[in-house]
């Protein structure tokens, strides 16, 4: 790695080495020291499994589609994640899928998530979609008729299935569901190092199908492969907090315009950092300076879909 | 070309029919008596007529809003309306929570105005020919008015009073007497048939529109108002109803083509049937619980939507 | 009459037309030359009001185009402009059935449904008009909007490059159509025309223009020179008569012209032989 990546990830870790103290030891009190710093433990490290998932998938997913305001989330992928999860417990009951260990049903789900993905929007963004706004409009579309078979599959099993699903369709950075987190987390970081061992590979799909094609890439391959990882990296983040549209977009956009250079090897790295420190950065502005813990993923939406706009009309969607 | 209208008016009636006739409490319309009138007047009247007005008025704003933008692929529910209704009608709540009904809407209705001029004004910054990216967005800025919403909702507590706007609409909470704003609706609705030729010079362009001596402005204000109420008062009435307004205009204009006069009457009963339709099957798939009708649109509307993004298009 | 003082119009800072003073007399047929981006199609949008004015004035028959309503101006003049693609999923018939809006605003009497047949059949669509806009040709859809703005019937008509997408055959009927609509109605034409031919054959007045200034007014005779259209060109033109009327050949081999491209080099010229 060149001076200025080196440069750029260094001082990426510090931010989030210093905002990762700031989130653990502000305003600690006397009692309860260990209690305490258990908790906030657990909540830190799933900030940064989930902002590191949103943004290595994020970028993974644009270099794929070759377009740089689509995200997965933006595709339908999260929601396709909850009707997954809807269906596990449509086939197995209510009882019967609680009855399944926690890791043992999220496992499932990352492993149906990850073939559904890669088969459904291989077709679908894989040739290097020529019509990029229908693409979008696309994967919009299907987001609403996932969720809406989600509905409707609760609501005809048990109305009272319903609850778990809505339970999974809104994002909050607030409560992190523990228990999902070491696999959850080991997940990611098995994701990351494939993504990382694919980073050569993938500078070549970015430059696009044709040259990547003459120069010898299996390029269609290697994109299931990459939409395989991204559909598990979705799965971890839409499983720790639930969906979240445009965050990834924001990430993705700043890691391109920081990396000094369009490298996967550094791009990847980079974008992880960015998503973790933003959410860790962002919770701890949030929950402990201005006591609203439940804003931030409101705040990231907000901005994400401000930055969507400012793109659209900067006429970059192409 | 005489029976089909005659065939399309038989098959709303008889949706009508059953429409007054399903529900969770047992009657017997052919028997009558003192338990069937109540039913029916209090309940599965109001429910059907509601049902009948926001398929129709939504139907037919979205012609409306389709002919202002000149897109195909927008609707009053992808272009940030009903929201910014939402929004309003937050805020009225906030300022002033003891205002009547008529102030609400009335707040509710100039925000959802202000959210579609926003939408409009960004629409014509767009780069022209692509036309996809109309759509997209109306979507984007939806999310990010919803947001406010939600956010406001969160701070006040009033979270579970704004979800019954935008979660997915429904009819089962309709009953004598909490409906009737609805008729409103149903009026703009014809206001915009009578206005039918305006919206379809305008579709035409601004150079042919200025060219035959129409005040675009006029016509355009005339569209958002229309397109405004309707959106506000279903919102705030029923909650948010998808798709009807985006893919029957589509399919009417397919068949019968966009000379509105002859169109908005077909495309209204279109709205009114499709919006029926799908409240009926809620109330039947899994009796006596319901599911809502936003559902099941959900489900129908994205998947008709996908066949007109990808059918074959005839050149042109 | 159209009197145009002092019009000046600018896109953003750039400047589109300097300080142009025109009288159109009623009663011709007036002809719009010059080459690409001189500022035709922004001289008629502007008097045809679908331009804001920025400087200057304009005055139709004595109306003055700042102050009166549009709805009024409708019924004098018709205009066509350069894009005629419409999104509108709409017949033939009922296309040039809104020409006649601006007289019955909805309510179309007999005079206005005859006015419709007249201006179908006028332009041989009769057998199309119940066909959609997007399932006819382009040439086709040229004469729809072309019939629209004649189903107007207004004194004045102002078209952008009507001949645009029109075979051999139609291009004539078209002028001489609207030939016929002056000499024989006393309406008066305002048309930008690409093919000085049919300026040359049809027009009673020509206009020339090149970069936001008009360069020579007047008979064909006097403008369709060989000095004067060598520099709106830019290229040397050779003008002959024929039937007493200029007749412009510019269909030389193309290698004696200066082009108003770069002329290739001798290493491409080479490579593309
Ligand atoms: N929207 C615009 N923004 C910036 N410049 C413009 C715009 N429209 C036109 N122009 C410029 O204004 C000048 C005049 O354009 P205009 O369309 O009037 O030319 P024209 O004579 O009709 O050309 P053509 O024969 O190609 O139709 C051109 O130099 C053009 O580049
Ligand atoms: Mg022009």
């Amino acid at each position: 790695m060149d001076r200025p990546a080196a440069t750029l990830i260094a001082a990426l870790l510090a931010l989030l080495a210093a905002s990762s103290l700031v989130w653990m030891f502000q305003g600690i009190g006397g009692g309860n020291r260990a209690f305490i710093l258990q908790l906030r433990g657990t909540k830190l490290a799933g900030l940064v499994v989930v902002g590191a998932a949103v943004g290595i998938a994020t970028v993974l997913f644009q270099t794929v589609a070759a377009n740089r305001v689509l995200t997965p989330s933006i595709m339908g992928f999260d929601a396709l994640y909850v009707l997954l999860q809807t269906g596990l417990v449509a086939s197995l009951g209510v009882a019967g899928f609680a009855a399944l260990p926690n890791a043992a049903r999220f496992l499932a789900s990352v492993a149906a998530m990850s073939l559904l993905a890669a088969m459904l929007f291989g077709t679908l963004v894989g040739r290097g979609a020529k019509d990029i706004p229908r693409t979008i409009l696309t994967g919009v579309i299907l987001g609403v008729l996932f969720r809406s078979l989600s509905t409707f599959l609760a609501r005809i099993m048990d109305p009272n299935a319903f609850a778990v699903v809505q339970s999974v369709s809104f994002a909050s950075f607030g409560s992190i569901d523990a228990a999902l987190l070491p696999v959850a987390g080991g997940i990611a970081a098995l994701c990351m190092a494939g993504a990382m061992w694919l980073a050569p590979r993938l500078d070549v799909v970015a430059l696009g199908r044709e040259a990547a094609v003459s120069l010898g890439l299996r390029f269609d391959r290697l994109v299931l492969v990459t939409l395989g990882l991204v559909g598990m990296l979705v799965s971890v983040s839409t499983a720790l907090v639930g969906p979240v549209a445009f965050f990834g977009l924001l990430v993705a956009g700043l890691a391109h315009g920081l990396a000094p250079s369009a490298r996967h090897a550094v791009l990847l790295p980079a974008a992880g950092l960015i998503g973790a420190v933003v959410l860790v950065a962002g919770q701890t502005l949030f929950e402990r300076l201005m006591g609203q813990a439940a804003t931030l993923s409101v705040v990231v939406e907000f901005a994400g879909g401000l930055f969507f706009l400012f793109l659209l009309l900067k006429g970059r969607v192409r | 070309m005489n029976a089909r209208p005659l065939a399309a008016g038989l098959a709303l009636a008889l949706l009508v029919l059953a429409s007054l006739g399903t529900g969770a409490a047992r009657i017997d319309l052919a028997a009558g008596g003192g338990w069937t009138t109540l039913v029916l007047m209090e309940s599965r009247l109001p429910r059907t007529l509601a049902v009948l007005l926001t398929g129709a008025a939504l139907a037919v704003a979205g012609t409306v809003i389709q002919s202002l933008v000149r897109n195909r692929f927008v609707g009053p529910d992808t272009a940030g309306t009903g929201e910014s209704a939402a929004l309003g009608l937050l805020g009225i709540t906030l300022l002033a929570p003891a205002a009547p009904i008529w102030i609400k809407m009335v707040a509710a209705s100039l925000a959802a105005m202000a959210g579609t001029a926003l939408f409009l004004a960004i629409v014509r910054r767009l780069p022209v020919r692509e036309v996809m990216l109309v759509p997209i967005a109306g979507l984007v800025l939806s999310g990010i008015i919803g947001s406010v919403v939600t956010w406001i909702a969160w701070e006040a507590d009033l979270l579970q009073f704004v979800g019954t706007w935008l979660g997915s609409g429904e009819f089962s909470g309709v009953i004598a007497g909490r409906y009737e704003l609805l008729w409103i609706a149903g009026a703009a609705a014809g206001l915009a048939w009578f206005a039918a030729d305006r919206f379809a010079i305008l579709s035409l362009g601004d150079g042919v529109a200025i060219g035959l001596g129409l005040s675009t402005r006029g016509v355009m204000r005339l569209g958002m108002v229309v397109v405004s109420v309707v959106s506000a008062l279903v919102v705030t009435t029923v909650g948010m109803i998808p798709f009807v307004g985006l893919v029957v205009p589509n399919i009417v204009a397919r068949i019968m083509g966009d000379n509105l006069r002859a169109s908005i009457p077909v495309v209204a009963a279109g709205g009114a049937g499709l919006l029926l339709a799908c409240d009926l099957l809620g109330r039947i798939v899994r009796h006596p619980y319901e599911i809502p009708v936003g559902t099941i649109l959900g489900i129908a509307g994205s998947v008709i939507f996908l066949w007109l993004l990808y059918r074959p298009v005839s050149h042109g | 009459m159209i009197r145009i003082n002092g019009l000046t119009h600018r896109i953003g800072a750039t400047p589109i037309l300097h300080d142009i003073d025109l009288t159109l007399p009623r009663g011709k047929l007036i002809a719009l030359i010059g080459p690409n981006g001189a500022g035709k199609s922004t001289l008629l949008r502007l008097v045809a009001r679908l331009e804001p004015l920025q400087a200057g004035r304009i005055e139709i028959d004595g109306l003055d185009l700042a102050t009166t309503g549009t709805e009024r101006l409708a019924l004098a003049m018709a205009v066509m402009g350069q894009q005629t693609h419409v999104a509108s999923r709409l017949r033939v018939a009922e296309l040039v059935g809104f020409g006649r809006w601006p007289h019955h605003h909805g309510r179309p009497r007999a005079a206005d449904r005859e006015a419709v047949e007249q201006a179908l059949d006028a332009f041989g669509l009769t057998p199309l008009r119940h066909r959609f806009l997007d399932e006819i040709s382009g040439g086709q859809a040229q004469r729809a909007h072309l019939a629209m703005t004649f189903a107007q019937g207004t004194d004045w008509l102002l078209l952008d490059e009507p001949l645009n997408n029109l075979d051999m055959a139609h291009s004539r009927t078209l002028m001489a159509r609207l030939a016929d609509l002056v000499g024989a109605r006393g309406r008066s034409v305002l048309t930008v025309v690409h093919e000085v031919n049919y300026a040359a054959a049809w027009a009673d007045h020509i206009i020339a223009m090149k970069d936001g200034r008009i360069v020579a007014e007047g008979a064909p005779e006097t403008v369709l020179t060989e000095p004067v259209l060598s520099a709106l060109y830019d290229t040397p033109i050779e003008v002959s008569r024929h039937d007493d009327r200029p007749l412009v050949l510019h269909h030389h081999w193309h290698d004696q012209l200066g082009s108003p491209f770069p002329k290739p080099s001798d290493d491409t010229l080479r490579v593309l032989h």
